[in-house]
């Protein structure tokens, strides 16, 4: 496909919330990390859905259930090809990265037995911990974990000591969403198969800065959430290999999910409908397939090449202003910049960026082993996306700098 | 002073500030002034939760009134609970169980009232609420 030049003023006009105000201050959006903006091609296409095509799916023999059920379809197709999956029936709709992990970890760890091991990493979302640390304990697993280094880097040196062969899974996140720093994911996958472990990869801040190919990775499952790759919220995916997706039981049971029911047993359905049970977010599957096929419309690499312009210029002006301290300060980094002002609170400084119409995120970023690991309350997290500019940055760093004046 | 008198001297005091800077400017101050407590008060039973800065409440009775202390590592959330002390200290549990406390969105505090997972201001006055009424029930 023939890529459009990256045309920033085409495409800020594609996202009419940019033009909001916070009291007198243009909004300068800095919260990417935790949600995107919707060009308008997803919101119009939300709202012709329910204009024009609205009923249950997989059901209705008339109209309006046939024109939804395709266009749900069509969507999961559109996951497929974006992600490069093998088949369309890999894909399963979820509420979000964190269900997917939470689906993976409850029906993958049903065939483990006690003193199984799974491996994570220090710098994951709680959400890459927490389902594991529950089934660990319900199973009798043993949960180990990667390092993280001073420069927020994973120690992955430590990953042949980690491995055993009882290692089932290695669950980690492809792109830190409090410190930035990119994982070198296919190198890890390559390793943990050659030790026969699966590998699950959280791509919850990936796509909306970096194309992913999961045959290429090869990695056996990934998660990502719609809402961060401009599409809506309440939908996600989970990309299964085939073979991994029939070995595992459902986790929950319901409507769409069933073969036959009688009152002694359930026969399941088939991939993917066996993990979908109940009526999905039907719009979100819609919407997310939309806003995918808008950003298949752009170039990757003039993409990344904008938002790497915006790290770097950020981060030099942040570094002039007196007592700044970057957290992760790897050379592998997509555009977040987490960071402290010495001697004042993060909440602080995020209050006072409120009122100057910046919208950062401040606290631990739902990554509390992160903080404590760098002995921090918390950061101000700035993370930018495609459609934010250099001169975004230098309302932020104004600012920034009369918020901590005032603070001093 | 009663409550109300107390919360309409604040309203009057922010209501000569017409932008937000100043407004903050003050509350910083206030947050400055607070006086210090002893760190040894600073206990996890004395910590508020659901806040993202660290806020420690203590409350004594003296002479049938409460008398909060208190004390936060963020400077614009010590000078709020310097605001709610200034209005809730020194005035009796029931008074304090039944206030109002409608000063906050006069004086344009209100988005500091929404019960998200980022500020602690209604944890700060549930347990400040909650204090007195333990307290007036060992008294």
């Amino acid at each position: 496909m023939i890529k459009a030049a990256f045309d920033i003023k085409e495409i800020r006009q594609q996202f009419p919330i940019l033009q909001e105000k916070v009291g007198d201050y243009p909004l300068v959006y800095f919260d990417n990390g935790a949600s995107s903006q919707k060009p308008k091609i997803v919101i119009d296409r939300i709202k012709h859905y329910y204009d024009h095509e609205n009923a249950n799916i997989h059901r209705g023999v008339h109209h309006l259930s046939q024109i939804s059920t395709d266009n749900y379809e069509i969507a999961r197709k559109q996951v497929q090809l974006f992600i490069g999956a093998e088949h369309e029936h890999e894909i399963i709709f979820t509420s979000g990265t964190t269900e997917g992990i939470n689906l993976v970890a409850q029906s993958f760890c049903k065939n483990l037995v006690k003193g199984d091991e799974i491996i994570i990493t220090e710098m994951e979302h709680h959400s890459n911990i927490v389902p594991w640390q529950m089934k660990a304990e319900e199973y009798g697993l043993v949960l180990k974990y990667i390092p993280l280094l001073a420069n927020g880097e994973l120690d992955w040196g430590k990953l042949d000591e980690l491995l055993t062969s009882r290692t089932k899974i290695l669950s980690f996140t492809h792109i830190s969403n409090s410190l930035g720093t990119i994982n070198p994911a296919k190198e890890i996958i390559a390793k943990a198969h050659a030790n026969g472990t699966k590998v699950l990869l959280d791509a919850a801040q990936s796509l909306q800065h970096t194309p992913i190919n999961v045959k290429d990775l090869d990695c056996d499952f990934m998660v990502f959430s719609g809402h961060k790759v401009f599409g809506p919220t309440g939908v996600g995916v989970l990309y299964g290999k085939e073979d991994m997706l029939n070995a595992m039981p459902p986790y929950k049971g319901g409507g769409d999910m069933i073969k036959s029911v009688t009152m002694e047993r359930t026969e399941y359905n088939e991939l993917p409908f066996k993990f979908e049970a109940g009526t999905p977010n039907i719009v979100g599957g819609i919407g997310l397939g939309t806003a995918l096929k808008w950003l298949s419309s752009l170039d990757y690499e003039q993409v990344q090449k904008h938002e790497a312009e915006l790290l770097d210029y950020a981060t030099k002006q942040l570094l002039e202003i007196d007592g700044a301290r970057i957290y992760g300060e790897s050379e592998n980094k997509c555009s977040i910049l987490s960071f402290l002002i010495e001697g004042i609170h993060p909440y602080d400084i995020g209050t006072l960026l409120n009122q100057q119409g910046i919208a950062v995120r401040t606290g631990h970023h739902c990554t509390q082993p992160v903080m404590e690991f760098f002995g921090i309350p918390g950061t101000i997290r700035a993370s930018f996306s495609l459609y934010n500019t250099k001169e975004e940055v230098d309302l932020f760093i104004a600012a920034l700098k009369k918020a901590t004046n005032m603070l001093k | 002073m009663a409550i109300a008198e107390k919360e309409q001297a604040l309203i009057d005091d922010f209501s000569i500030y017409d932008d937000w800077m100043a407004k903050y400017e003050y509350i910083i101050e206030l947050g400055k002034d607070l006086p210090q407590i002893d760190n040894a008060l600073k206990t996890p039973d004395r910590e508020i939760k659901g806040c993202q800065s660290k806020v420690w409440l203590n409350a004594e009775l003296k002479d049938g009134k409460v008398v909060y202390t208190a004390d936060s590592d963020a400077i614009i959330t010590k000078g709020i609970i310097a605001l709610l002390i200034q209005v809730m200290s020194n005035e009796s549990p029931d008074d304090i169980v039944e206030a109002k406390l409608n000063f906050i969105k006069e004086i344009g505090l209100q988005e500091h009232l929404s019960p998200t997972r980022s500020n602690g201001l209604v944890a700060m006055i549930k347990q400040m609420k909650l204090d007195a009424l333990a307290l007036k029930m060992t008294a």
